[in-house]
């Protein structure tokens, strides 16, 4: 039977064999030198080099924005372990911050911020360790204080200025902190079609004042601009100065599909500020008064800001650490553009113009541009070394490009995994970058670590940049949003570990356990605590339905690390309070009934002791 | 005879070395105020810089700026151990006046210079150390047993170490004297070595005319 039908075993073997070849075929990863290949590194030296001993301290702190998290995330380099986190524009449970009356108050109606580009306090060009500021998109800034780490003020959102992206780069003795729309709308605020976007939208750029002795911000201007899509700035320094730089996109005035409409000019601008100009005109009484805001106009303030042509939609621009050369990088571009400061002073001088968009000035690009530099595919962002080396980061080729100012010749390459963005070199921003390493801050990780599932970490890789050759080191998986960070020698910042009793001048601090106790006045009832190891004072309390309760907790701790926390159970109620700190919490007692409270920050061997009740009729 | 060669020792001046060793002995007096006369030092995994605490004759000193009083009230509390104050520490009141007392009657035998005044003073300093001694061990003693019958922690009453190492739950103490205390000393031997001195001269002087007759 089935003799004459035999199955076809011979066909069915050919076309297997057939298969197995062509599979062979397919092409694998390409071996190439530089590129998106997963890298590895010399284990002996990159473990040398990172490996800090138990007990022994890192060389500098890193400071990196942590994005749409809202905070800033404190890195210690070159070991990278996290440090710290630092809330900034988002409640953080776990120091309680947002919790508290005055951290609430901070952060206002919005508790999310998307925070994108720190930036330390300077003197002279160089870090002084005083302040972290920190911009994010909500028209906000933040400073940190790095006396303790904390968050101490956030301004904004400033009136007419809507997506601050171009942020919060400080000028070199930190006179202002800058702001730059990303998102031009009408100013003042108001519903236009998006038809007359190109002649009824605007973009702002402001400059946030900043008290030197007490770092107090304050919004000093703003300079009304033409509606491009403001990205990254950089002060100018030493020989530039006084001088701002912005980044600008979309200067094809588009709406819609931008990653078309906006992508058709093969040049757009970095717009050059002249902001002790801005400061002068303010001084004088000119400009218009736009939502409380003084702002001024470059068409009737001329000098005030120049473009210098910068193809194609630049993203970063950096000033060389002697002020000389403004690196700019158009991300659809292979080369980056060092332009020449004192060329754009003459090319200003001269009127050496090619046109104007809404009354400011062009400049001729060959007129300014000293060289362009043929880093590599999506150049973004550049930082410096000590000895006049250049690293651009390239986001499309998923490395790094060291190149030489003045020579322009690029003399290595070191690929990253994945995708870079930014990148930080040790004090790099600076007029004296101190080289030995750099990050680089990688927008995606694609699993170069134990699977976490889809959602990812973001890659920030160490590189060893004290050698001619740059050597990848270690692979540091951070919290989502690196998109810049700066690099700080530890040394810089002094830090306390205990706030001293004596600068405690809270009017509801008390230090004895004999002043503790509650106080009524109608329905507000205010509850003066005491937390000390390992108990509150007072240990419960009553109140009515309806109160309006302050707890006021002092920490009469005066030792490192001892933090108590008062945890309100059923009441979202979640303070952590520092040694020698009061903090406050405010709330209505509408739920009748018995509730806990307790410590919730390990404190000693009785920690477990630490707790009481409230008591609401 | 016996008494009447003691009597006369009493009478006898003290030469201008035995007076320059007293006025010594008063400037070591005036050191004391400005150093500590004891330490005890206690070491901890936690506390690697150890929690200082100095005890001058006239206050308690923490290290870290007074903070490791505070740090160890704290954790004494646990096990019902009384709070370490300055109002707890009666001798606080009165030991300076009594050394600045002392000091003046030191002088005093200076300008008198009798032996029979230094006699006097050494004696006295000799008592007040021996007592000052007796009332810190007695102190730490208190401390050390007299607990809170209510406390946390339950421990054996105990006894701190007055000179030396002693390991207590998780802390090595460390209690030693100090420069205040070395001063103490140096005064002491400095009275004794003027009546040293003095009896040794004055016996070279009995002797050496009865040498040149024989």
């Amino acid at each position: 039977m089935g003799r004459n039908h035999r199955f076809p075993w011979a066909s069915v073997l050919a076309i297997m064999v057939l298969a197995m070849a062509a599979s062979q075929c397919t092409p694998s990863a390409p071996q190439r030198s530089t590129g998106g290949g997963a890298v590895q590194s010399d284990v002996a030296v990159a473990a040398q080099k990172t490996y800090v001993p138990p007990g022994d301290l890192d060389q500098y702190y890193m400071f990196s924005s942590g994005g749409h998290s809202g905070q800033v995330y404190v890195y210690g380099v070159p070991s990278m372990r996290h440090l710290s986190t630092i809330p900034v524009f988002t409640p953080y449970p776990a120091t309680g911050y947002g919790f508290d009356d005055d951290s609430k108050k901070m952060l206002g109606d919005l508790d999310w911020g998307d925070a994108h580009h720190p930036a330390l306090s300077e003197t002279k060009g160089d870090y002084d360790g005083r302040w972290l500021f920190i911009n994010e998109m909500n028209g906000r800034i933040a400073r940190i204080d790095l006396r303790d780490f904390k968050t101490k003020q956030i301004l904004g959102p400033v009136p007419n200025l809507h997506g601050n992206h171009g942020s919060s780069f400080v000028t070199p003795n930190t006179e202002y902190a800058m702001m730059a729309t990303r998102f031009s709308r009408p100013v003042p605020q108001r519903p236009v079609s998006i038809d007359r976007y190109a002649t009824d939208y605007k973009g702002i750029v402001a400059g946030v004042k900043i008290d030197p002795q007490s770092g107090e911000m304050s919004l000093g201007w703003e300079i009304l601009m033409p509606p491009f899509d403001y990205d990254i700035g950089d002060a100018g320094k030493l020989a530039s100065d006084g001088w701002m730089f912005f980044t600008s996109y979309n200067t094809e005035r588009a709406t819609g599909k931008l990653e078309v409409t906006a992508s058709q000019r093969d040049r757009d601008y970095i717009a050059a500020v002249d902001w002790r100009a801005a400061e002068k005109a303010i001084a004088a009484g000119q400009g218009e008064m736009i939502g409380g805001v003084r702002v001024l106009d470059p068409a009737k303030v001329p000098g005030l800001v120049f473009l210098l042509p910068c193809g194609k939609s630049p993203h970063g621009v950096d000033v060389s650490p002697d002020g000389n050369w403004i690196i700019g990088s158009g991300k659809l571009q292979g080369v980056t553009t060092a332009f020449n400061f004192e060329k754009v002073q003459t090319a200003i001088r001269n009127k050496d113009f090619t046109g104007e968009e809404d009354g400011i000035p062009v400049l001729k690009y060959e007129s300014i541009k000293d060289a362009e530099v043929p880093v590599g595919l999506g150049p973004l962002h550049t930082q410096f070394g000590p000895d006049g080396f250049a690293y651009t980061s390239l986001f499309l080729d998923s490395a790094i490009a060291k190149w030489k100012l003045g020579t322009w010749e690029v003399v290595d390459k070191v690929p990253m995994s994945y995708n870079i963005g930014h990148l930080a070199a040790a004090e790099g921003d600076t007029v004296s970058p101190d080289g030995n390493f750099l990050v680089g801050l990688n927008k995606l990780s694609h699993g170069r670590h134990l699977s976490v599932g889809p959602s990812q970490p973001e890659s920030s890789q160490l590189v060893d940049i004290s050698e001619e050759k740059m050597k990848l080191l270690y692979d540091a998986f951070t919290e989502p949003e690196p998109h810049y960070a700066q690099i700080i020698k530890a040394d810089k910042i002094k830090t306390i570990e205990v706030y001293p009793k004596e600068e405690n001048t809270h009017p509801l601090a008390v230090w004895d356990v004999n002043d503790a106790g509650v106080t009524r006045n109608g329905n507000r009832v205010t509850v003066k605590m005491v937390a000390v190891r390992s108990s509150f004072a007072p240990t419960s309390f009553e109140v009515n339905r309806g109160d309006v309760v302050t707890i006021a907790v002092t920490n009469i701790e005066q030792t490192t690390d001892e933090l108590h926390g008062l945890g309100l159970l059923d009441y979202n109620i979640n303070i952590v309070v520092d040694p020698g700190e009061t903090k406050t919490v405010t709330f209505t007692a509408d739920k009748p009934g018995v509730f806990a409270f307790y410590c919730t920050n390990f404190c000693s061997a009785l920690h477990q002791e630490m707790q009481g009740y409230m008591i609401a009729k | 005879m016996q008494g009447s060669s003691t009597r006369r020792f009493l009478d006898q001046p003290i030469d201008r070395w035995a007076r320059l060793m007293l006025v010594a002995a008063v400037g070591l007096l005036v050191v004391t105020y400005f150093f500590p006369l004891w330490n005890m030092t206690m070491f901890a995994p936690q506390y690697r810089d150890g929690l200082r605490l100095d005890i001058y004759s006239y206050t308690l000193a923490g290290g870290n700026g007074g903070q490791d009083i505070t740090e160890i009230n704290v954790l004494n509390h646990y096990i019902g151990m009384h709070e370490l104050t300055n109002a707890s520490f009666a001798e606080f009141q009165w030991m300076p006046f009594v050394v600045g007392t002392l000091g003046l009657l030191v002088l005093r035998a200076a300008v008198h210079a009798t032996v029979a005044s230094s006699l006097d003073v050494t004696m006295l300093f000799v008592y007040f150390g021996a007592f000052s001694l007796w009332s810190f061990g007695y102190k730490l003693y208190q401390y050390g047993h007299n607990l809170a019958p209510d406390a946390a922690v339950k421990v054996q009453p105990f006894m701190p170490p007055m000179f030396g190492y002693r390991q207590i739950a998780n802390f090595e103490v460390y209690s030693y004297p100090r420069a205040g205390t070395y001063a103490m000393v140096g005064v002491i031997l400095l009275l004794l070595g003027s009546l040293g001195w003095t009896w040794w001269r004055l016996r070279r002087e009995a002797t050496a005319p009865a040498v040149a007759a024989g």
